[in-house]
């Protein structure tokens, strides 16, 4: 590696990735490690708990509501994608179209995620309380499957919901042409996000709600 | 996935034009050197508050049934005040224990480390006009500043601040009626939060910025060993922190909302109960990679003004790298070493050990190869090169301690005791600490244009140096005798009848390496206003930094500077005119290529 | 001055102490090794104008060679620990004939289960004295230690043993024996709130005749319900 004389060398190559889609891959390996950490307690507590005091999710939650959750969810991902596309295919209104369909179907998840917890609380099932009807009778169960669930589902909630905003935003930006002749990348990086995110939602619909 | 080259770098050049306003060019700067130097100011603040929660907790230590000198400036929260003086209470002492641990760790080394040196250094090491992302990196000191804040008011509030221990072992950190402060701890995790949420932000920074923004020609074994042991630091911040956050969160639940992740429901240990290990786990999971992002960073330094102090090139650069990397992987397979006598399983232990004990290693390779550096060198001993030296020295001792825990059935005696508050020090004062003041003496003319004195800075490394053996090397001593950690009166303890005079004199030889530090300081500030004008290359140093004015102006290069050979050229028989290579001059020179001998 | 361990009284702290020491030779060897190196590199090769430092960037084998020597005394350790660590805390190496008891710390106190005259835990004679624990010397104990608020650490320096009790653990178990009789106390070494301090309990290890005599006085005492 001597010897190199050229004068007008190009930067050294890094990812051959631009560097704000590098900074979210980035960011995201530290939200993996986050709801490992998280998700990881879970798993902890859970076969840590003596049997029958970890409900089965059917007993205590809505399962069919989450499970059309989910679906919006797996929705917005495919709206996120089409909002890409257009950007990329230098489509306004498409831009435009799909990106308030991305933000008004995550808000739509918090939506129906508010209403579950509403409906949750007024049974008597909190951060701190646990009550499981079996055979007509109330019984108490482990405390901890409400302090999971309420984390869990609450971390990811909150990251929808700072999601919905950038979408938001993103759409207000949309319609005053920012994203117009193929400036992709910023809708790129929201999309790696809420990719995540959906992501991470399907984990926790698996483990909390199915398993 | 679209591709497209890196970011063409040009807009920093351009801002520089334009006059910035007092607040935008001081206090909500985005220039990552204004960072740094704003990052260094909170550091040696905090630094100074966690020395003086040390003298005070010393001074208990020491002579722990008499008053306390000056006791009665203290608030009645903290003292019991007679007739004779004011007396340290045991809830202080347990607040000046924590907070003491907690403000080194989080507020003052870890931040010193990172937000100062890898903002400062990045960027100018690796050629780039500044981080990939100013705004987010100006972010994460704001985030810093509420955490600072929040922990200085925890002092004040109803019970205190927090007294569970800097570790925040569970369920004692969980339920305030069994510690009696309530308000302190939850401040204190509050605080931890946005300090993991600052480190996060900086790691994401750092490590886009070191795979992407590099010069030409700076090529991934180009890069000094600094930038490489911030990188790898970064990582580690990157996914220990978060794990860390989380755990913080779910403590502060079961401080608040009534959750109970952490703690039993009753001593019967039924059905419904958290589990305080799962704590521990989680704890340690994110605090051994913690270790090493408070170890490796001054390891970086250390290798780097050796070889500058020694006109050498590093002895086995790409060893060191190689040594850099293992580390951080054992890091974070190695946490149960904390935990050999919680209760964990103990056929565990037997896991942990080997993976602890291989730790020793690379920590070898390391401080072999910093001999290798200095072994035929041309030695200038400047105060940078003197606290390098001592580093290694030092860093030595804190090391070989180690192996001692990390064998298990010795661990069943020392562990809990002095003798690990002892190796803990070795590390992180002898260790981190002395790096850092040599990182100071040697990167300041950099970052303020000016020289520091250097007939100060040799007073206050060997006054350091002495004092701080004086203080630390006594506690194994007393560690070996038995005396517990953390506990506010040793004297009704028949085992520890022998250990007054050497708890005497470690608090004695601590109040002076304390006032050493004012010494640094006047030397620090003085020297900002006062000092002699730096050359752009007072040391004759070969990387990129140096080959800007002092200090660097808005956006460092106005042209990219193209890179030819190796971070540490020293001393090539080819240059005959000086004794240092730039890495960006020269390009007819034959060096090795990187790191091969 | 006191810089040394606290003498020793139990078997397992003849193999704790003998690897101290072990350690601390190699520890010191390499101290003197690399201490040494440093003050003698700092006064021979001391910077002079004249003089140009030595240009190169490392030797492989020396790499090696400063690699491999760590490694195996590493290894050595690490599988010497491992067996002493096992034969220590291995609860299937437990021995049978082990006298039990149960010790239950809480903020500050250390309570003492005490088997009773049948030497069975959980049977009707079994009776509990605060702050005081009392087994034979000479005989094989195993303490189940417990906690019903917070983390302690059950620690007799002289015994050379250590463990954390934890609330909600119900498993935990140590063994452990003092091979003469001797005055001793259990500090904890955990902190586990204000009273961390002074959470000591006095601990002795009497010939068997004499903790005999000591049992039947507490029974006598607690009128042998
Ligand atoms: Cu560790
Ligand atoms: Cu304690």
């Amino acid at each position: 590696m001597a010897h190199a004389a050229a004068v007008n060398r190009p930067p050294e190559r890094g990812l051959d990735v631009y560097t704000q889609k590098v900074g979210m891959w980035v960011f995201l390996c530290s939200e993996v490690m986050f709801f490992a950490g998280l998700i990881g307690s879970y798993i902890v507590l859970r076969f840590g708990a003596l049997e029958n005091t970890w409900p089965e999710p059917a007993e205590v939650l809505a399962v069919n509501i989450t499970a059309f959750n989910t679906f919006l969810l797996i929705c917005s991902s495919v709206t996120m994608v089409k909002a890409f596309a257009a950007a990329q295919a230098h489509d306004d209104q498409g831009i435009k179209k799909w990106l308030l369909a991305t933000t008004l179907i995550g808000a739509g998840f918090l939506g129906v995620q508010v209403y579950e917890y509403n409906e949750l609380i007024n049974h008597h099932f909190t951060p701190s309380n646990c009550v499981v009807v079996r055979n007509g009778v109330e019984e108490t169960c482990s405390i901890l499957y409400g302090s999971t669930f309420y984390t869990m589902t609450g971390f990811h909630g909150f990251h929808v919901l700072l999601g919905v905003i950038c979408l938001g935003w993103a759409t207000i930006r949309a319609y005053r042409g920012h994203w117009s002749g193929g400036n992709s990348r910023g809708i790129e990086i929201l999309g790696l996000y809420w990719h995540f995110v959906d992501l991470v939602w399907i984990i926790l619909f698996t483990i909390v709600y199915l398993i | 996935m679209a591709t497209a080259i890196a970011e063409p770098t040009g807009r920093a050049v351009i801002e520089e034009a334009h006059p910035q306003s007092f607040l935008r060019k001081y206090l909500f700067s985005t220039d990552h050197k204004v960072i740094a130097a704003q990052f260094l100011f909170y550091t040696l603040f905090f630094l100074m508050i966690g020395g003086l929660l040390a003298v005070l907790m010393r001074q208990q230590i020491a002579w722990p049934t008499e008053p306390l000198t000056l006791g009665g400036i203290l608030p009645e929260t903290m003292v019991a005040k007679a007739t004779d003086g004011a007396y340290m209470l045991p809830e202080f002492y347990n607040a000046l224990v924590t907070m003491h641990g907690s403000v080194m760790v989080f507020l003052a080394i870890m931040p010193m480390l990172v937000g100062v040196w890898a903002n400062f250094l990045i960027p100018l090491q690796l050629g780039a006009h500044d981080m990939a992302f100013p705004r987010l990196n100006m972010l994460s000191f704001w985030t810093m500043v509420p955490a600072g804040i929040l922990t200085l008011a925890s002092f004040f509030v109803v019970g205190g601040a927090a007294g569970a221990g800097w570790t925040l072992y569970a369920p004692l950190s969980a339920r305030p009626d069994l510690t009696g402060v309530e308000m302190g701890q939850i401040l204190w995790l509050i605080a931890l939060v946005f300090v993991g949420l600052s480190s996060i932000l900086g790691s994401v920074n750092y490590i886009t910025t070191v795979i992407n923004m590099r010069a030409p020609g700076m090529t991934w074994f180009r890069m000094p060993l600094t930038v490489w042991a911030l990188f790898i630091t970064a990582i580690l911040g990157l996914l220990a922190m978060p794990v860390l956050s989380a755990a913080g969160i779910m403590l502060i639940f079961d401080q608040t909302i009534g959750t109970s992740f952490f703690i039993p429901s009753n001593a019967a240990g039924d059905a419904l109960s958290g589990q305080p290990l799962l704590w521990q786990h989680l704890f340690w999971f994110f605090g051994h990679p913690e270790v090493y992002i408070l170890i490796l960073p001054a390891m970086g330094f250390t290798s780097e003004i050796l070889a500058v102090g020694s006109r050498k090139p590093v002895f086995g650069y790409k060893a060191m790298v190689w040594a850099l990397i293992s580390i951080a992987f054992l890091g974070f397979i190695v946490w149960g070493h904390h935990m050999f006598q919680s209760g964990m399983n103990p056929a565990l232990g037997l896991a942990f050990t080997v993976s602890t004990l291989f730790i020793a290693v690379p920590s070898a390779i390391k401080t072999f190869n910093w001999m290798g550096t200095m072994w035929r060198g041309n030695l200038q001993l400047h105060s940078a090169m003197l606290f390098a030296v001592g580093f290694v020295a030092m860093f030595a001792i804190g090391g070989l301690s180690g192996v001692f825990m990390a064998s298990t059935p010795v661990d069943i005696y020392i562990h809990d005791t002095y003798f690990i508050v002892a190796h803990i020090h070795y590390v992180l004062f002898g260790g981190s600490l002395f790096a850092l003041f040599g990182a100071i003496y040697f990167w300041f003319p950099k970052m303020f244009g000016r020289m520091m004195n250097e007939t100060l800075g040799k007073i206050h490394f060997w006054l350091t140096l002495v004092l701080f053996n004086v203080v630390f090397f006594p506690m194994h001593g007393v560690g070996m005798a038995g005396m517990m950690r953390r506990i506010y009166d040793w004297t009704g303890y028949q085992h520890l009848e022998g250990i007054g005079a050497t708890n005497q004199i470690i608090t004695i030889a601590a109040v002076g390496l304390f006032a050493s530090g004012f010494l640094f300081a006047f030397n620090f500030f003085w020297s900002i206003w006062k000092g002699e004008k730096a050359p752009d290359n007072p040391w004759g140093a070969s990387t990129l930094e140096w080959s800007v004015p002092s200090p660097p102006k808005h956006g460092n290069w106005s042209e990219i500077p193209v890179v030819y050979h190796g971070p540490h050229e020293y001393s090539h028989p080819d240059v005959t005119d000086k004794d240092w290579l730039g890495q960006n001059e020269r390009p007819d020179v034959v060096t090795p290529a990187a790191g091969s001998h | 001055m006191d810089w040394s361990l606290p003498p020793n009284f139990s078997t397992h702290g003849d193999v704790i102490d003998q690897l101290f020491w072990i350690i601390l030779g190699l520890t010191g060897l390499a101290f003197v090794l690399v201490e040494g190196g440093i003050i003698w590199f700092l006064v021979r090769y001391r910077g002079t104008p004249s003089r140009r430092a030595h240009y190169t960037h490392g030797s492989n084998r020396l790499e090696v060679v400063w690699t491999v020597i760590p490694a195996v005394i590493i290894v050595v350790l690490g599988g010497y620990s491992a067996m002493v660590w096992d034969d220590i805390k291995n609860e299937n190496k437990f021995p049978e004939d082990a006298l039990e008891f149960t010790v239950i710390g809480k903020q500050f106190e250390w309570n003492v289960v005490y088997p009773g005259v049948d030497e069975v835990l959980g049977t009707s004679d079994d009776f509990e004295v605060r702050n005081q624990f009392h087994f034979p010397a000479g005989e094989n104990v195993i303490v189940n230690l417990r906690s019903e608020d917070v983390i302690h650490s059950f620690f007799i320096p002289e015994l050379r043993v250590k463990q954390d009790a934890v609330p909600g653990m119900d498993n935990i178990r140590i063994w452990f024996d003092s091979r003469e009789p001797g005055q001793f106390e259990i500090a904890c070494a955990e902190l586990c709130g204000l009273g961390h301090y002074r959470m000591e309990a006095s601990v002795t290890a009497h010939a068997r005749a004499d903790f005999d005599a000591w049992q039947a006085s507490q029974v006598a005492e607690n009128g042998g319900e």
